[in-house]
């Protein structure tokens, strides 16, 4: 069962992408082209080095394409100027780590609230989102916790109230169950899962994990940088 | 929470790191206070100098004396307002490790060049009536836990004999700039001893106080003071007293040179040592930086982070050492030979040039690292997790 609409939220048109490393061009994603309708939940798979987390990376705006077009929610990647994709990222993508990255010297209500520093909510309407984002992911009671203080699956559940605290359109998950035990792996797929049946958010994964993969309405995958299925 | 907040967190997250660099540059903060406390008391005379002040001394060199007879020619020159003297006569009070001035002075006229010496009216009638009276300054009785009536016995050096003068007025600084540790007795005094002991010697004095109507005519009024005595068997040099006290500070000018040399280069090690502590924390945190900068932080919020961190342990540091630096200041001066320094405290462009060098090391130190941080994809801090 899809909850997608037919409109796209995501369109990358043509792009292409290469490293350069020691003068020598690596090429990453050759003329790769998707459409990704709201309400979407999509797998990347494929092997390492296929240039999946290159284009996760692409569409959450924190590179750059060297050819080739990203337009996210109607706005085209490439004409914002850094500051202005800043803005946008962190009024329309969820982004979720493999490896969590929560700030250790701050406690998981602190961690969730740091994207919330960027907008213009009062301090009640900010605990009531941090609140309400942490009950979601089933912390309430590991608010003051620091992440040292947490399990793996913790981090990552801290992770994921960190990349809906505000809200945004799109989540964007990098092998978020790659650090994690099976069980834990499962609940935070399930998780996600609930997200986009239950919130409606257009997610895109990255991962190897089969397991992981079956949650997602759609599969894509990427060999070489290119497209195969 | 507030991102001054994660600023704080951020500080306070290798304890000892932060705590041992807020040290340094709190010991940093101190030596450049001390040093340029010495500096400036080595200045302290030519600070203290007054304007309208000329001295006229022997042109062959300040140890030769004058004659008395110059006086009256000195207060006919057009622009003098006053003309007074001072002799140099050191001798041993208690021992030869008790320095301060011991000055001979027209008692009638000195005070009154000298506004910044506060003296009660009856005490000053005291002294003037009284031949081997005395004025001394104010940390002098302190010191000496002298008080009015008071003998002081000297025994002479420069002229030998043994004196004893009675503590008749002891006056107070107007300001800190004031020396407070000057002995002056009558003149008049010591010329008649110096006439008992070597008659060739007397009727002679030390320098001329002049006190001038215009500081702006200062040096043609000097000019004419010089010419009057051109080709006489005493030339005298006038100059203003601020020349006159920097001539003695010139003497001691390679070390006062080398002081100032090393009180900024402190200000480099403090450079160097929060640099050092800033850079290595911005190199562990790259991947932070990445991670809030794909939150949506901009590059304004990575300079505030790095930045505030920066300048909060050189304030910290920097306050530290100030508040450290007033007591240390006063430790060093009392354990100073007496009279060495008659003017050693913290003065306040000690106190700004402290707190702007913290806050400029604050600034710089930052500088690289925030480069840095600012100029990292994010793809590529990213990659650094894990």
């Amino acid at each position: 069962m899809s909850t997608a609409n037919h409109l796209p939220i995501i369109q990358v048109e043509n792009v292409s992408k290469s490293y350069r490393r020691d003068e020598i061009d690596i090429p990453v994603l050759s003329n790769i082209s998707i459409s990704v309708p709201e309400g979407e939940f999509l797998a990347l798979m494929g092997p390492s080095g296929s240039g999946k987390t290159t284009l996760l990376n692409l569409i959450a705006g924190i590179d750059r394409p060297n050819a080739g077009q990203i337009i996210v929610n109607n706005t085209a990647l490439g004409a914002l100027r850094e500051s202005a994709l800043a803005k946008w990222r962190a009024s329309h993508i969820g982004f979720i780590f493999q490896f969590y990255n929560l700030l250790p010297v701050l406690t998981a209500y602190e961690n969730v609230e740091l994207p919330l520093l960027l907008t213009n909510l009062s301090k009640k309407e900010k605990r009531e989102h941090i609140e309400a984002s942490l009950e979601l992911v089933g912390l309430a009671d590991r608010m003051d916790h620091y992440p040292k203080q947490l399990s793996g699956g913790q981090e990552q559940r801290v992770a994921i109230a960190r990349a809906i605290v505000t809200d945004p359109t799109i989540l964007l998950a990098d092998e978020p169950t790659g650090d994690l035990d099976k069980k834990s792996a499962e609940d935070i797929m399930t998780l996600i899962d609930r997200l986009n049946t239950e919130f409606k958010k257009t997610i895109v994964i990255v991962t190897h994990d089969p397991r992981a993969a079956e949650k997602a309405r759609k599969i894509m995958h990427l060999d070489k940088g290119e497209l195969s299925s | 929470m507030r991102i001054s907040k994660l600023v704080f967190k951020n500080m306070t997250r290798h304890k000892l790191r932060s705590f041992l660099t807020i040290v340094g540059i709190a010991i940093a903060v101190i030596a450049f206070g001390l040093l340029r406390t010495l500096v400036d008391a080595w200045y302290a005379g030519v600070d203290a100098s007054a304007v309208n002040r000329l001295i006229t001394r022997n042109a062959v060199s300040f140890i030769l004396p004058l004659p008395y007879s110059y006086r009256d020619q000195i207060a006919r020159v057009p622009g003098v307002e006053n003309v007074t003297f001072a002799n140099w006569f050191q001798g041993v009070y208690i021992d030869q490790e008790q320095f301060f001035a011991r000055l001979a002075i027209d008692a009638d006229t000195y005070l009154n060049n000298f506004p910044e010496f506060l003296v009660d009216p009856d005490q000053v009638e005291a002294f003037k009536n009284e031949r081997n009276a005395c004025i001394i300054g104010e940390r002098i009785a302190v010191t000496y836990n002298l008080k009015l009536g008071d003998i002081m016995p000297i025994e002479g050096d420069i002229y030998p004999g043994s004196y004893e003068f009675v503590v008749r007025a002891i006056y107070r600084p107007r300001d800190t700039k004031t020396d407070a540790t000057q002995m002056l007795f009558h003149w008049q005094y010591l010329d008649e001893r110096v006439k008992q002991i070597a008659p060739e010697r007397a009727g002679s004095i030390g320098w001329y106080v002049i006190t001038i109507s215009d500081p702006d005519k200062a040096a043609q009024v000097s000019d004419a003071i010089d010419a009057l005595f051109a080709n006489s068997r005493a030339e005298t040099k006038t100059e203003t007293e601020a020349a006159f006290q920097q001539s003695f500070v010139s003497m001691s000018g390679a070390i006062i040179t080398a002081m100032n040399f090393v009180s900024f280069v402190i200000i480099g090690i403090i450079l160097l040592v929060l640099g050092n502590t800033m850079v290595m924390t911005a190199r562990e945190r790259i991947g932070e930086y990445a991670v809030i900068k794909t939150l949506g932080f901009t590059k304004g919020h990575i300079i505030t982070l790095i930045a505030g961190e920066s300048l909060a342990i050189s304030v910290l540091g920097g306050a530290l050492g100030l508040v450290l630096t007033y007591p240390i200041v006063d430790v060093f001066g009392a354990a100073l030979p007496s009279g060495w320094f008659p003017v050693f405290e913290v003065k306040p462009e000690t106190v700004v040039q402290s707190v702007s060098s913290a806050l400029a090391v604050g600034v710089l130190a930052a500088v690289f690292p925030v480069w840095r941080a600012t100029s990292m994809k994010i793809v590529d801090g990213l990659r650094q997790i894990g």
